[in-house]
């Protein structure tokens, strides 16, 4: 049992390639009081892949999402980021709950990008990017300027370092929260319907920075209804409804020809 | 009289033909006539009664005694406001606490300062020594006695500071809660911790809501202090009161005292506004424009001459 806790034994494709495991959900539980939101979710996730989760809404994306960085617990089962159980220490044969300072600190190797941005405000551009690592990794100003400049240019804002978010359109913000997100040097980046909240005409330039971020070899875990882009970018696609994972597979295939009828359903009401 | 008699209307061919009349209204002018009419009246009345003794507000309007009781006046707001909001910032963070027992404390510190009169509670800080004639604060050896500690300027600061808290406490908490729950999960996600995400994310933000009330509690904190003549500080009304007890021209020194409450408070929100613009960064797209420049751009783009000067300057709207 202990041996399982330290080491995901691997049991996926990926693992059995010889791979690192960078997510692994053994039986995950979350449930808000009575409502159970996810129900026993079982998957792993390899370093390097890019996987979209799909599914209606209330699936429980969201909440799967947020337990892999443990801005939820969960309630059961457990979670892995690269080989660390997530939220919990090992002491001996018990799992002791971390501390909130000390789930922080866990968290610097997860990016994580929202719908609705959440950028700083009253910070620059520039700020908000320099902002963490100069605090939690405490790394010198001048080497996170530089990084975060460079990271600006990449994301096609290097000329906006000295604007405020509010200056900035929608789709410009989110590429400031993904620079801002990989600013920290991830291993690992969480991207929640990134696209949802934006003007249909600046959702391509996000895709393209996220397509250009997949092709890099970031590990990848979004969350999206951009169906396109489930297939063009992503390595596999999961398919999600009331708390379960019901079908997962290659995007090509799921979405082209899905096997479970909940899929096709949901697919036929999104193409 | 030929009442057949039609009205010919020039033929109109084009709109631009027609001249525009603008719209009138004499409404506007009767009320000015009319507040003119009577605030002249009363200023008349003001300037020309003797018995304001106008003479004497100037006799004294500078008098050492006064200015250093503007002094004292000043400088109590200033030690109380401070003291008000460091208090109010940690209460603010108690209430918000996940420990019930610490938020229960600053609920009931909030609950028992709001809800008696500050003048009782100067009073009470004033008379502590009758309480506590010795002062140990449970360190054995020490033994302070009350009335060399408790002085009056002290039971002011502490009774007024004190206060002040629970007051700031209600302002920072709304500031705090103003702030989106989606800033403190970028910040949480990005590895910052709770006391960081306070300092250096939520609290900045919450200025925004925090600044324009606590201008005016300094306002308020400012009057407030004239309270204090009770227990005998000797802050502006104090001392204006030791000049008339003594002339018994006690309107005179009454005008005087206001007349510098008046001008501190003037001054005050001066500060208030640039204070507020300061805060607002991020804010809006761009900041609002100070009275200065609104009064530059107003010359700039109706003197005849140079009206090319904004334009040169690089001036949008
Ligand atoms: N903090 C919370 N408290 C109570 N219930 C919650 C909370 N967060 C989410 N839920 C519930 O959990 C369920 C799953 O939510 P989740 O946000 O994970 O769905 P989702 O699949 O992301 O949906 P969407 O596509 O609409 O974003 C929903 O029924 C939601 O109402
Ligand atoms: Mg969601």
């Amino acid at each position: 049992m202990t041996e399982t806790m330290t080491s995901p034994s691997g049991t996926g494709p990926a693992a059995a390639a010889g791979t690192r495991i960078m997510v692994k959900a053994d039986s995950v539980h979350k449930s808000y009081g009575q409502l159970d939101v996810l129900k026993g979710i079982d998957l792993e996730i390899a370093a390097g892949e890019v996987v979209c989760l799909i599914g209606p809404s209330g699936s429980g994306k969201s909440t799967l999402l947020r337990c892999i960085n443990h801005l939820e617990g969960i309630n059961g089962g457990r979670m892995w980021v690269d080989g660390k159980v997530v939220g919990y220490d090992i002491k001996g044969t018990k799992l002791h709950e971390q501390k909130h300072n000390d789930v922080c600190r866990n968290r610097t190797d997860i990016g994580m990008v929202f719908q609705h941005f959440n950028l700083f405000p009253h910070m620059t551009v520039l700020e908000n990017l320099v902002e963490a690592p100069r605090l939690v990794l405490r790394q010198k100003k001048s080497q996170v300027t530089a990084r975060a400049l460079r990271l600006l240019e990449r994301v096609g804002l290097a000329d906006k370092a000295g604007s405020y978010p509010r200056q900035l359109s929608g789709g410009q913000q989110q590429r400031v929260a993904i620079a801002r997100a990989l600013c920290m040097e991830p291993k690992l980046m969480l991207f929640d319907e990134p696209t949802s909240a934006l003007d249909p005409e600046l959702v391509g330039e996000v895709l393209k920075v996220m397509k250009d971020l997949a092709q890099s070899g970031m590990t990848m875990v979004v969350v999206t209804h951009e169906m396109n882009f489930a297939r063009d970018v992503a390595d596999r696609v999961v398919f999600m409804a009331d708390g379960n994972i019901v079908e997962q597979g290659p995007a090509a295939q799921l979405i082209t020809n899905p096997q479970n009828e909940r899929t096709r359903s949901f697919l036929a009401s999104v193409l | 009289m030929s009442a057949t008699a039609v009205k010919v209307e020039p033929q109109r061919t084009s709109p631009d033909q027609y001249t525009t009349v603008k719209a009138r209204y004499p409404g506007r002018w009767v009320s000015a006539v009319v507040i003119l009419g009577v605030g002249g009246l009363a200023l008349q009345s003001v300037f020309t009664n003797p018995r304001f003794g106008w003479e004497t507000v100037g006799k004294y309007i500078r008098d050492v005694s006064i200015v250093n009781g503007i002094g004292i006046t000043l400088m109590l707001t200033a030690v109380c406001m401070v003291i008000g909001v460091v208090l109010g910032v940690v209460l603010a963070v108690m209430r918000l606490s996940l420990n019930p027992v610490v938020r229960t404390a600053a609920f009931g510190y909030v609950n028992f300062f709001r809800g008696t009169p500050v003048l009782v509670q100067l009073l009470f800080w004033y008379n502590l020594a009758a309480l506590y004639p010795t002062i140990s604060f449970g360190i054995p050896g020490v033994n302070l006695d009350a009335n060399q500690i408790i002085t009056p300027m002290f039971a002011a600061i502490l009774g007024l500071g004190l206060n002040q808290g629970a007051y700031m406490s209600e302002i920072v908490r709304a500031g705090i809660l103003s702030v989106d729950h989606g800033q403190a999960e970028a910040a949480g996600a990005l590895g910052i911790n709770r006391f960081h995400t306070m300092r250096r994310i939520i609290l900045p933000q919450a200025m925004k809501v925090i600044i324009p009330p606590t201008g005016n509690e300094t306002i308020g904190m400012l009057k407030t202090t004239a309270l204090v003549s009770v227990i005998s500080v000797p802050e502006l009304l104090y001392s204006s009161q030791i000049i008339y007890a003594r002339t018994f021209e006690t309107v005179p020194l009454l005008i005087v005292a206001s007349l510098w409450y008046i001008v501190v408070t003037s001054v005050l929100s001066v500060g208030q506004y640039y204070l507020e613009r300061r805060y607002a960064k991020g804010g809006q797209r761009s900041l609002p424009m100070t009275p200065w420049q609104k009064l530059a751009l107003f010359f700039n783009t109706h003197a005849p001459l140079n009206t090319d000067r904004l334009a040169r300057k690089g001036g949008t709207r």
